[in-house]
């Protein structure tokens, strides 16, 4: 048996990371690969296109049905969908309180505990948003997921995000193994985004491996609580996610220790793109004929 | 007046003057809205019954008086057992305080432990500062061997990642690149002190044994004669350790305790003092990958510690805190088995004599009812031994116990006679126990020093046997495992019950006619 490859999905919260994962890990399953998919967000929204539900029990809120955790059997929380994909969703505090980063740890842990991780030749962790406290980074300590896809657009505050993530990534890339396996861009037809996700994966040190295109078929898939894989397989779309998702295979567990820049440099790099004009006092807050109108 | 420089009064008798017993009354009166005398004592008697029992069983979101521990507790108790081993707890001071005053109240002993005193900032940005300078601090002041870092509640909600801050903390100089830090994530509000005791001995061996967190090779494993053992989170820690190192010398058997912390918790005051005394060497704790097989005398301590050493390949045997004839036989014909070592003539006296002290006073003890509560180990132990003796177990209690535990107990209650009218009562409290106590009475109660309420309350004599006793000293110096173990225990069992028959027989021209001299 291959190695288990433990990979992850970050990237800011709405940039389409869930449905870029679960489109890309239904092209690995159509290649053979026994997949686990860990959900590691509150909103437990990772698994829903595989398994065509709205929202899969979570490991959090059976355990706080039960009493605890240890009162939790496997088969309680894991469900098989599409091609056999095994998922499981972390869940967590409804948004306001709580803490959701607690929830993934105590859910990863649970998993390796009861031998989720046995018979699967990937893991992957589907994170939201930036690396926001400890619990969130459970993924990127060692032994776990030792390459980070993160997904991103044109978009200035995705970039931003994507920036973020490669701290988190760098904090633990020495005491640990993880490192940056790429970006994916989800195309969301800003101005020069191709360009801009190149220019921020050579910042970041490593390479944007895929741009993915928009496609509205993904929204019908969507609809229907499908991967674009399932619901229209021959469409160009599916193939984009299948060629992405041989990138991923073949790049068999490689990738950098990010070298992530600050908010100037990132500024900087838009400016030399035209995106931002150098500082532009017009554009700047408020003038002072309008602050005394 | 109340007080004066010549003769001074304690609490015991100061608070019983006139003037402070008028004070209480009066601010019990004026300021603490009271029920009524009547009231109160009509709920006393509620409580007493089976439709209180009801509810009380029916509790959902509520636990009264555990009977249990937290995690970094048996983090603590795991460390101190190898040789100069300071206990790191990177949390904030108060729950280290707490550790410390816990054991130093049960073995009369000080509890070296130091915390990385983490406060707002801490929990805010990360407690990796925290982790660097503490280090630094502690292997500074202390001159530790070995630092053994496990972690509470708050560095387990932000998610602090141990491994990676010691790394971190190295690479920074706070310790030397090859000083010896194992660690092990013990969040408190998970499982309990045996669940911290497991993982900090998990994270000890695997440190030695599997390259001390990639700064070393993996040890390769050569097989050779001796055994380890591992005695679990005990309050009799101290004699027992003794014990079964004395019982092995006899046998011949060439060990390894892991974790012994006998002499931490028994220190002679003889001038000098010693922060760190005994303990497992640390090269011990490495060569202890090669022994042939590793016991643990507690098995639900031990799950996942001997899970991992069994795939080491050792041969391992897990029992439950065995006590008297058969549980001591059943633990050296294992030993005799695995060793190849014959039980020796001076043992198989002592088992002799034990069998004599039990026929001796089997008379008093048959047939008396028994509730007891405790860790899973402890309470399974006990049990066995009650129904040896031919005592009743009636009620058994486990906070930390879950469901695993209850099937062992019902499949131990089905193997004697004795056990037929008892039942386990996984994952509850002392206030279910208290509602038991009432509404189906027994004679006596084994347990803890926390049982002295039940007592109270109930009128069920206490004998304590369990983690913590507070309130008797140094008990924990005398062994309960091995056949003087068990005499140890059967001791302390029969003079309650003695004290019990004089207690009811002593009242002068009533019936003091069975207040006999001779037993």
């Amino acid at each position: 048996m291959a190695q288990l490859r433990q990979i992850a999905f970050y990237g800011k919260g709405g940039i389409g990371k869930s449905t870029t994962s679960q489109n890309t890990l239904a092209a690995l399953a159509e290649l053979g690969q026994r997949i686990l998919i860990v959900g590691c967000d509150p909103k437990a929204d990772s698994t829903r296109l595989i398994l065509h539900a709205k929202a899969q029990d979570t490991i959090l809120s059976l355990a706080a049905q039960q009493g605890s955790v240890e009162d939790l059997e496997l088969e309680d929380v894991m469900k098989v969908g599409y091609k056999d994909i095994k998922c499981v969703e972390s869940g967590g505090p409804e948004p306001g309180v709580g803490c959701a980063g607690r929830g993934v740890i105590t859910s990863i842990n649970f998993l390796e505990e009861n031998g989720a991780y046995e018979d699967i030749d990937y893991v992957s962790y589907d994170v939201l948003g930036d690396v926001v406290c400890g619990g969130f980074a459970m993924p990127i300590r060692e032994n776990k997921a030792q390459e980070i896809y993160i997904v991103m657009s044109g978009e200035m505050m995705a970039m931003y995000a994507a920036n973020n993530i490669s701290k988190g990534i760098l904090k633990y890339a020495n005491s640990g193994g993880v490192r940056l396996g790429g970006l994916i861009c989800n195309e969301r037809q800003t101005d020069k985004e191709l360009e801009l996700a190149e220019a921020m994966a050579k910042k970041l040190g490593t390479h944007l491996i895929y741009f993915v295109p928009r496609d509205n078929v993904v929204q019908h898939a969507e609809l229907r609580r499908m991967t674009c894989i399932e619901y229209a397989p021959e469409s160009k779309q599916s193939n984009h996610y299948r060629a992405l998702a041989k990138k991923i295979h073949v790049n068999g567990g490689k990738g950098i220790i990010p070298t992530p820049i600050t908010m100037d440099e990132l500024e900087d790099m838009l400016m030399e793109h035209g995106i931002i004009k150098p500082i532009d006092e017009a554009i700047v807050g408020k003038t002072a004929a309008e602050l005394a109108a | 007046m109340s007080q004066n420089a010549d003769h001074v009064l304690d609490h015991f008798e100061l608070f019983r003057g006139p003037e402070y017993k008028e004070m209480l009354a009066n601010k019990r009166e004026k300021f603490e809205d009271p029920c009524a005398a009547a009231e109160i004592e009509r709920v006393r008697e509620w409580t007493k019954t089976p439709e209180y029992r009801e509810k009380n069983f029916g509790r959902e979101a509520l636990t009264i008086n555990p009977a249990k521990a937290c995690q970094p507790l048996g983090a603590v108790f795991a460390a101190v057992g190898f040789e100069g081993t300071l206990p790191f707890v990177h949390g904030s001071q108060g729950c280290v305080a707490y550790y410390r005053s816990h054991f130093s109240r049960h073995f009369k002993e000080p509890t070296s432990c130091v915390s990385s005193s983490m406060t707002e900032d801490a929990a805010v940005f990360g407690g990796l500062n925290n982790m660097v300078d503490g280090l630094a601090n502690a292997y500074t002041l202390y001159k530790p061997k070995m630092i053994s870092v496990s972690t509470t509640c708050m560095a387990e909600v932000i998610g602090d990642d141990l491994n990676a801050f010691i790394k971190g903390a190295k690479e920074k100089g706070s310790v030397p690149a090859e000083f010896d830090v194992p660690f092990a994530h013990t969040p408190a509000f998970v499982g309990s002190h045996i669940t911290g005791y497991d993982n900090v001995m998990k994270g000890i061996v695997e440190h030695f044994w599997d390259g001390k967190a990639g700064t070393a090779p993996r040890l390769e494993r050569v097989p050779n004669e001796k055994i380890n053992f591992i005695g679990g989170f005990d309050g009799y820690t101290v004699g027992n350790l003794r014990e079964v190192k004395r019982l092995l010398g006899l046998m011949g058997v060439e060990h390894t305790i892991l974790a012994d912390n006998s002499d931490t918790w028994d220190t002679p005051t003889d001038g000098e003092f010693r922060m760190y005394d005994g303990g497992t060497t640390l090269e011990d704790a490495a060569n202890a990958v090669h022994a042939k097989g590793t016991i643990s005398m507690q098995e639900f301590c031990t799950e996942k510690t001997l899970a991992y050493i069994a795939g080491k390949g050792h041969q391992v045997a897990a029992f439950n805190h065995p006590i008297g004839v058969a549980a001591t036989d059943k633990f050296l014909m294992e030993i005799s088995r695995i060793t190849g070592k014959s039980i020796p003539e001076a043992i198989t006296k002592e088992r002799g004599r034990l069998v004599d002290a039990i026929g001796d006073s089997s008379a008093h003890i048959h047939g008396k009812k028994f509730a007891l509560y405790g860790d899973p180990d402890l309470t399974l132990g006990l049990a066995g031994f009650l129904m040896e003796l031919g005592a009743e177990p009636v009620h058994i209690l486990s906070t930390n116990g879950g469901k695993a535990w209850a099937e062992r107990v019902k499949a131990l209650l089905e193997s004697s006679p004795f056990g037929r009218n008892c039942h386990a009562y996984p994952g509850k409290d002392l206030w279910h126990m208290r509602s038991l106590l009432f509404t189906e009475p027994v004679d006596f109660l084994i347990g803890n020093t926390h049982g002295k309420y039940l007592e109270r309350d109930t009128g069920t004599p206490l004998i304590r046997i369990g983690f913590p006793i507070f309130d008797r000293h140094h008990h924990h110096r005398y062994p309960v495992w091995g056949y003087q173990g068990g005499m140890n225990v059967l001791v302390w069992i029969l003079d309650k019950i003695f004290d019990e028959i004089d207690r009811n027989t002593n009242v002068a021209g009533k019936n003091d006619f069975s207040f006999d001299i001779i037993r």
